[in-house]
């Protein structure tokens, strides 16, 4: 008799749980984004001297979210001790889950939705836009120079950083040589574009002209014909990649210096006691003691160069068979207007990072975090 | 005792051969910046006539006179000066005398000049001007020499305007996820809840999800909430791509603090909210510290999210310049000093907090 009659209550007090939760961490950031959202619209059409409304929208922006935790808390806090306990977690962790859902997750299928339809997201058009995703020329070349940048760009970032972090690791100037190497992550892709774009310049040939390119500087020294070194494929790719290796060697440096770092002196001592060589301990020692973390690095900078964008954009905007998956995702949404194509050309980057993701899940469940 | 020295020299040697390839490797590393940077103050003529490597000292060709050639000599056969015969062609090349000296004819056929050069060493070129950033930061009509010094007069691109587009959207863009991040962190570390592991699976799941799968759809719904180029839409897109990586090293952070400072605040009745802006927060500024560098040089060196969501209007500094490359691309007086002003604030943020950015890559070098 008594499972009867709590039964029903217990079930109307799941239900208002939940809806509970569900409100806390859905209507209490909408309705701060709506307040946002029509503080921002005004910003935008106003014609106040540009640093009033620079500093109004910080303010706004960071105040109104540090509000959003604030009320929400004071609501939850003011109901019974049962229900407070029940929705908090959800005052703490619904904005966050519900902006990851809205950007993330959710995109996600929408994207894969998409992928199937026309130009216009009205029409469905099947496998047509996968079609073009793989077999179009521009794509073939588009894989194909993504390969180039994931094969060699990868390649030398790595073993340039790990050449770095092993050699430096040896000297007392550690900490200048490492800064210097790292630099280059403080600078944007847009400005690395600009710095490499001024080492390639081209002039052309005639009377009393001076390159003014430090490449083809040095290329005339040497005795040879300046080129316009940006538009002759397929080498042009490999001068693109450069700038690449020039941006992220330094974070491979780091990671492996540390990984360096690490590792046992016993370990190296009793190597070198053993009469190995420095070739013998870093083949024999270092590699295999840190291959965890070159495995890391090496993937870090695979997906990286799988969504390469910056660069290719600013440097040749993809012309002259230099164009890369990511290029043409902008450019099938931005130029020709073509979302198909464009959600198509999405998923299929986000299928290459699949075996990463499951490889972190992996990780995560063995880490035993929970 | 015998081996002592040929040990200690074989060490010298090594040691000299590790800092000498370090030293090379780091001096192809700066080379590419430190050509803009001293292009930057050069005068806009000058950049357009020779390389920017020619203000350090070096031994180059000087104009110390002119020759006038006498109008009944026929050009176009061969030509003699001060006993040296050659073509036109041989000549406006530029031809090394005897003495030394080189000779060079000016211009076309017509103009009958011949300049004499020696070689000299020039000092450091003092000929640096701030006129480059001054013109690049205006949003004014500006005007500059080029090679030839022909003046040329172009639209400013208004970098100044953009570094402080660039300002209101790196520093909400970063404050904003941390603070979602922290308290989700929290609340995934220190609380009970449904749903609990597999939302979290999630979080870790969007680690390395590439951020193109997102634009298409999200710039539907910006579109549709009339929110394309406001600050409040790149703020909610860069918090959105940043929110797993933030959550993911917070939440690493946070789990391992000591549970026994947060039990003896709860007996003392302190609740969760309180824990969290009085114990947690303070607690965890070397984590927030990192994540929050390391967020900022994304945001500040972003183009692509700023390029979709904000367009033209209201542009930020990587896209601005980008503009100056496509619409000026051989400016390249207007090209260093715009990238310059570009770097300065995310150098300066980097060598000043180097060590919490670094600290920051090493727990989560996984973003997507």
């Amino acid at each position: 008799m008594e499972a009867t009659t709590t039964e029903p209550k217990n079930m109307g007090n799941w239900l208002a749980t939940n809806i509970g939760r569900l409100l806390i961490s859905l209507l209490v950031p909408i309705l701060t984004f709506l307040v946002l959202w029509q503080g921002f619209v005004f910003l935008r059409d106003s014609q106040a001297p540009q640093i009033v409304i620079v500093v109004t929208a910080i303010l706004w922006g960071v105040g109104g979210v540090a509000a959003l935790y604030a009320v929400s808390n004071w609501l939850v806090e003011k109901l019974p001790r049962e229900w407070a306990g029940r929705l908090q977690p959800f005052v703490f962790i619904g904005p966050g889950v519900a902006i990851l859902f809205w950007f993330l997750a959710i995109p996600a299928i929408r994207t894969l939705m998409l992928s199937f339809r026309s130009a216009t997201g009205t029409g469905f058009v099947g496998f047509d836009n996968y079609k073009f995703a793989f077999t179009d020329r521009i794509m073939l070349e588009a894989f194909r120079n993504n390969l180039l940048w994931m094969v060699f760009g990868t390649f030398f970032c790595v073993s340039l950083g790990l050449v770095i972090a092993v050699l430096a690791d040896r000297s007392n100037y550690e900490s200048i040589y490492k800064a210097i190497i790292f630099m280059p992550m403080a600078i944007s892709f847009v400005g690395a574009g600009v710095i490499w774009k001024f080492i390639y310049t081209y002039k052309g040939e005639g009377a009393g002209i001076s390159e003014i390119g430090l490449l083809n500087a040095i290329v005339l020294a040497l005795g040879g014909q300046s080129q316009p070194w940006l538009s002759q494929p397929p080498l042009n790719n490999f001068f693109l990649i450069v700038i690449m290796v020039w941006l992220q060697t330094g974070f491979a440096m780091v990671i492996i210096s540390s990984a360096i770092k690490g590792i046992p002196a016993e370990l190296l001592e009793a190597a070198r006691i053993d009469g190995a060589n420095e070739f013998q301990t870093f083949f024999r020692i270092i590699i295999p003691t840190i291959q965890g973390t070159l495995l890391t690095v090496t993937t870090t900078i695979l997906i990286f160069s799988l969504k390469l964008f910056d660069i290719v954009r600013v440097m040749t905007g993809g012309n002259n068979g230099t164009n890369v998956i990511a290029n043409e995702f902008y450019l099938e949404r931005f130029t020709y207007g073509n979302a198909g194509r464009a959600s198509a050309i999405a998923i299929v980057l986000l299928v290459a990072v699949i075996p990463v993701m499951i490889y972190n899940l992996r990780q995560f469940r063995e880490s035993r975090a929970f | 005792m015998e081996t002592a020295p040929s040990l200690s020299g074989q060490k010298k040697l090594s040691s000299f051969l590790v800092n000498t390839t370090l030293t090379v490797i780091c001096l192809l590393w700066i080379v590419p910046t430190l050509g803009i940077l001293v292009t930057s103050f050069r005068p806009s003529d000058e950049i357009f006539r020779t390389g920017w490597w020619t203000v350090f000292p070096h031994k180059a060709y000087v104009k110390t006179d002119e020759i006038q050639i006498d109008p009944a000599v026929d050009v176009n056969g061969p030509i003699e000066i001060n006993g040296v015969t050659h073509t036109f062609e041989e000549w406006r090349a530029g031809v090394v005398m005897p003495d030394g000296s080189q000779l060079t004819w000016f211009g076309n056929k017509r103009t009958r000049l011949v300049e004499v050069n020696a070689l000299q060493w020039l000092w450091f070129d003092t000929r640096l001007t701030l006129e480059n950033y001054t013109n690049v930061l205006s949003g004014q009509e500006i005007s500059f020499k080029d090679g030839n010094g022909n003046v040329i007069t172009r639209q400013g691109n208004n970098l100044s305007s953009a570094f402080l587009n660039s300002v209101a959207v790196a520093i909400p863009a970063t404050v904003i996820p941390i603070l979602i991040a922290c308290f989700a962190a929290y609340g995934f570390a220190w609380m009970e809840f449904p749903g609990r592991k597999f939302l979290f699976t999630i979080v870790v799941a969007l680690l390395v999800v590439p951020l193109q799968i997102a634009l298409v759809p999200i710039l539907q719904d910006y579109t549709r909430l009339n929110l394309n180029g406001t600050f409040l839409a790149i703020w909610l897109a860069h918090t959105g791509f940043g929110l797993p990586l933030a959550i993911y090293l917070l939440f690493n952070y946070i789990s391992q603090l000591p549970r026994d400072i947060l039990e003896s605040a709860f007996i003392d009745g302190a609740s969760h909210f309180t824990i969290f802006t009085n114990l947690i927060l303070p607690l965890s500024v070397p984590a927030l510290a990192s994540f929050a560098i390391f967020q900022f040089l994304w945001v500040w060196n972003d183009y692509l999210v700023a390029l979709v969501f904000l367009g033209d209007r209201n542009r930020v500094v990587t896209s601005a310049l980008a503009a100056i490359v496509g619409e000026k691309g051989q400016d390249w007086h207007l090209l260093t000093s715009g990238a310059f002003i570009s770097m300065l604030l995310p150098l300066a943020v980097f060598f000043a907090l180097q060590r919490y950015f670094v600290r920051g890559l090493l727990a989560g070098s996984v973003k997507g």
